[in-house]
């Protein structure tokens, strides 16, 4: 299957992402740029982590304006696998693509650390290879990571099990619900804040988040 | 005629000004006087400091590399580039500006030799956190670093943080960053080419950070000043884009020199890199994009405005250069050329505002200033222990070092910090050294930074010395073979010959060690001038160093990881308690000597530790410093807090008063563990370096004992250790 990784100016996440799905995945991946207003043929598509235009002004709301948004959008619309990952789930939230908004962390500091996750619903493309329940080792590093929903939003993703990942322990950031990864209705979207890419190999002391990638890539095997 | 105030106000003296007119042979425009201010600054031109700079080893056991504006050594098909830098004096003023500008002027400075930033540290001190202002700082500083390291994406993997009163009112900022590239990749900060055009790339210029190498670093704080205006302004978007821009553009082959446009902006890029190729370039400041109206020539050319950088590119691809930095959306613009006269011609509308040998510019008088023992040291430097009482209850003392802002837990710092991005940081914050993998390898950088300025403060040679020895210490318990030095050297007005005694004889500590043990220097930074009204800081200089990890699987944390290990004291206990945070904390004193320390008994330590550790006998190695033995073992049981345990330790076997022996701070110690059935061969390589050995006790599930001197529960000396910075 084919990786694309969207590169916005201010992205700094996309190296890694790129390394995960091609050496680590063994995928052909390629890098997006984000003035380009067409799509190659992808599989899978993933918005890195960043500071996408500084996030000078609300976090990822510069970046849905970027000329490969549209095309972004549209390939999701067509059934697509897009990963959105902290900056990346951000412009995901401003682009439409998932519901929600994000504010600053409760504690109004940028937090680096790793954070325990539940796997909340295994049943999605991203999460099949985790049991139900499993607990996940791995990091964030954000300062805007505290989602919030109206209840009526809250309500809907809940009853349509698009909560895929909740903290577990501690809530790092104030997230409503202890939400840490939401996916939309269709299931071929997700957004989360953790970064799965640093914990996918040994020497970064977990390999809790390869699992997504694993999942992805099976799913896309069995199609 | 120009009057005094106008050179004095850019921070000339008389004698500048007379040197500069008998180099010209006439007045000179105030652009030329803006011009010599800042590049015969004590910041940019080394002065004061000179002569003895030219003393540290450039060579060493590893191939080194020692360029225009950083250094660094090869290894394997890589060249690992590094350099620290201070940015003091602007963090005392405005600590969130001050701390980020100096994180992205230390970056730059890294990816303008060609390396891609893979790392940073931060050296950071200031006064006790009971002042509010220095809490400020504190938070202010780390909100910098925050804000700009975590933007651009390279993480900031490591650091120590000091307190001290000598700090209050002039805090320490000294930033660290490294790169690697290709050995071929190397870009030098030259021009080079009769004809060849000098572009200008990045952001625009503005009005901030004017004086800021000479007016606001070159002197010292005193009383009732607004040196606000002198502080730059960083943007850390800008600055990520730079570093992409700027690797592509070093990758086409078409750059024959790059330079920063740090402090002194365009007059330092200009000058200095028409010196280092011998040649002389024409400017014409109408073509320097701006952002703000109305700026005259010497502004111009004074501007520390931020994320800047000169090209010398070869003629005929420019258009190529252009092309680049548009994708990025930020300027380059061909602002003047090279030519062979040797001078540096500055045009403003159409008419020269400026003229002068680029080398009466870049090579200011050196001096060879006096100095003296300071009157009041051999007083302090007496310590009677028999005027010190044993504190009766040690379990309080050892929580209350643990709790010492020093000593405690800096992960509510570390943890503002993006220290993961880029996914090569394979031992966290809070271990000895932080250790990087580098991608396709299988061997591993390690990299840290110490000075204990307690030490220096009372003997400053020694005291350098630890330093090194320190720093080379912590690289080892991680695995690393130390490869190589830069440091940031900060100390009080050079011109009092009490505090250029304290310089003169650190550096020659810094000499001596660095030479014992085969690290060259490869860079480095001066900052002068650290007082307030109060005084002169600690002198204080922080040593980075770099070390190399055979192998990745080499990499060894200092927490203890298994129930039932033994654990292993490597070297010998001293009744050293002079310079101590014992002494400090407990008994409010600061004097005696800093502790004994044999260059040649710590190599054979490390020799040993780096052996044990490669044969892979070793599962966790942490460095006795500050707090001493007690706060190591404290440290090993708790570091890791998803792993705690406990100790018990049975023989110390040791006579000396306990104070002594739990907290005194004597030198070449390592604390270990180890699966009982490998202490035999550690005892076995431990006898063949001669180096003391004594198990001394094993690893527990929880509580940390030492019968008759200490019994405490686990949570609390995690409570007291975490609770200290927050």
């Amino acid at each position: 299957m084919k990786f694309g990784v969207i590169v916005f100016p201010g992205s700094n996440c996309d190296q890694d992402c790129f390394h995960v799905a091609s050496k680590v995945m063994g995928q052909p991946t390629e890098y997006i740029w984000h003035k380009n207003s067409e799509l190659g043929k992808f599989d899978c598509l993933i918005i890195p982590g960043g500071f996408s235009y500084g996030d000078y002004l609300r976090c990822g709301a510069i970046a849905r304006f970027s000329p490969i948004m549209k095309a972004v959008i549209d390939f999701a619309n067509s059934g697509g696998f897009v990963i959105g990952i902290c900056n990346g789930f951000q412009i995901l939230l401003e682009a439409g693509l998932l519901p929600g908004a994000m504010l600053r962390n409760k504690g109004l500091h940028f937090i680096c650390k790793h954070v325990k996750l539940k796997v909340e619903n295994n049943s999605t493309a991203f999460s099949s290879k985790y049991q139900k329940g499993q607990i996940l080792r791995i990091p964030i590093a954000h300062n805007e990571g505290n989602y919030y929903i109206d209840e009526a939003g809250l309500k809907d993703l809940k009853k349509n099990d698009q909560i895929v990942f909740r903290y577990h322990g501690e809530n790092p950031n104030g997230a409503i619900d202890d939400i840490a990864g939401i996916i939309n209705k269709k299931g071929n979207v997700l957004g989360m804040m953790p970064h799965p890419e640093r914990s996918s190999e040994i020497e970064l002391n977990s390999i809790d988040g390869k699992g997504i990638f694993e999942s992805i890539l099976d799913r896309m095997n069995k199609k | 005629m120009i009057k005094p105030e106008v050179y004095q106000a850019l921070g000339l003296k008389d004698e500048d000004y007379r040197r500069i007119e008998k180099i010209l042979g006439r007045e000179p425009s105030k652009t030329e006087l803006a011009m010599y201010s800042v590049e015969w600054s004590e910041h940019c031109g080394y002065s004061s400091s000179k002569k003895y700079l030219k003393l540290f080893p450039q060579t060493g056991r590893y191939q080194t590399m020692v360029g225009e504006d950083s250094g660094g050594f090869y290894y394997d098909d890589l060249a690992i580039i590094f350099k620290m830098e201070s940015h003091n004096h602007p963090s005392q003023v405005e600590p969130k500006q001050g701390a980020a500008t100096g994180v992205g002027g230390i970056i730059r400075d890294i990816f303008t030799a060609g390396a891609r930033p893979i790392a940073s540290l931060n050296s950071l001190r200031f006064g006790p956190l009971s002042e509010p202002y220095n809490r400020y700082l504190l938070g202010g500083v780390v909100d910098g670093i925050a804000f700009y390291g975590n933007c651009l994406g390279v993480p900031t993997v490591g650091g120590e943080i000091y307190f001290d009163e000598s700090y209050t009112g002039n805090c320490l900022v000294n930033a660290m960053s490294i790169g690697i590239c290709k050995r071929s990749e190397i870009a030098r900060a030259r021009a080079g080419g009769v004809g060849n055009p000098i572009m200008y790339v990045g952001s625009s210029t503005g009005r901030d950070g004017i004086g800021g190498c000479s007016v606001l670093a070159s002197n010292e704080f005193c009383e009732g000043e607004e040196k606000r205006p002198t502080v730059q302004i960083g943007d850390p978007f800008t600055e990520k884009c730079l570093i992409e821009a700027t690797l592509e553009t070093l990758a086409t082959g078409h750059v024959i020199g790059i330079k920063d446009m740090g402090a002194a902006g365009l007059t330092c890029s200009t000058s200095e890199m028409a010196a280092a190729g011998g040649v002389g370039v024409e400017i014409d400041l109408d073509k320097v994009p701006r952002r703000e109206e109305g700026m005259e020539p010497w502004e111009v050319m004074m501007s520390e405005s931020q994320e800047r950088m000169l090209v010398c590119v070869k003629a005929g691809k420019e258009d190529e250069i252009h092309r680049i930095f548009d994708k990025w959306d930020l300027h380059a613009v061909v602002i003047g050329h090279v030519n062979d006269s040797g001078i540096v011609t500055i045009k403003d509308k159409g008419t020269v505002v400026a003229r002068m040998t680029t080398k009466s510019l870049t090579e200011p008088e050196i001096f060879d200033l006096p100095y003296e023992r300071p009157s009041d040291l051999d007083a302090i430097y007496r310590l009677d222990l028999k005027t010190i009482p044993v504190p009766k209850d040690l379990n309080e003392v050892l929580l209350k070092l643990l709790g010492s802002p020093t000593i405690a837990s800096k992960a509510w710092i570390y943890e503002q910090y993006d220290h993961m991005v880029q996914t090569n940081t394979c031992v966290l914050p809070g271990s000895d050294a932080a250790v990087m993998r580098i991608k396709g390898k299988d061997w591993a950088l390690a990299a840290t930074s110490d000075c204990n300025s307690r030490y220096c403060y009372l003997n400053p040679n020694r005291g350098a010395q630890i330093a090194v020895a320190e720093a080379a210490r912590n690289l080892v318990c991680s695995g690393a073979d130390p490869a190589a030095v830069t440091d940031c050297l900060n100390f009080g007005n050079p011109n009092k010959p009490d505090r250029f005694y304290y310089f003169k004889n650190c550096v020659e500590g810094i000499i001596e060690a660095c030479k014992a043990f085969g690290t060259a220097v490869v860079s480095g930074n001066v900052s002068f001038y650290n007082e307030s009204p109060k005084g002169a800081i600690n002198p204080t200089p922080t040593i980075g160093m770099i070390g190399i990890l055979k192998k990745l699987d080499d990499r060894t944390t200092s927490y203890f990881k298994n129930e039932g290990d033994a654990i292993i004291l490597l070297g010998d206990t001293g009744e050293e308690i002079g310079g101590s945070e014992y002494l400090k904390v407990i008994h409010g004193q600061v004097r005696g000597d800093a502790p004994a320390l044999s260059l040649e008994r710590e190599k054979d330590l490390q020799g040993m530790m780096l052996e044990t550790i490669r044969a892979g006998l070793v599962k966790s190695a942490h460095d006795c410093s500050e707090g001493g033995l007690a706060v190591a073992l404290a440290e090993s049981c708790i570091i890791n807090k998803d792993g705690k345990l406990g100790a018990v330790i049975d023989d110390l076997g040791s006579k000396i008063r306990p104070d002594a022996l739990l907290f005194g701070e004597s030198q070449s110690r390592i604390v270990i563990s180890c699966d009982p059935k490998d202490v035999s061969k550690i005892e076995t390589a431990a006898k063949k370096w001669k180096v003391p050995f004594r198990t001394i006790g094993k690893v527990s599930s929880s509580g940390f004992k030492i019968p008759g001197l200490i019994d405490l529960p686990i949570d609390r000396l995690e409570t007291a250790w975490t609770s200290a910075i927050k």
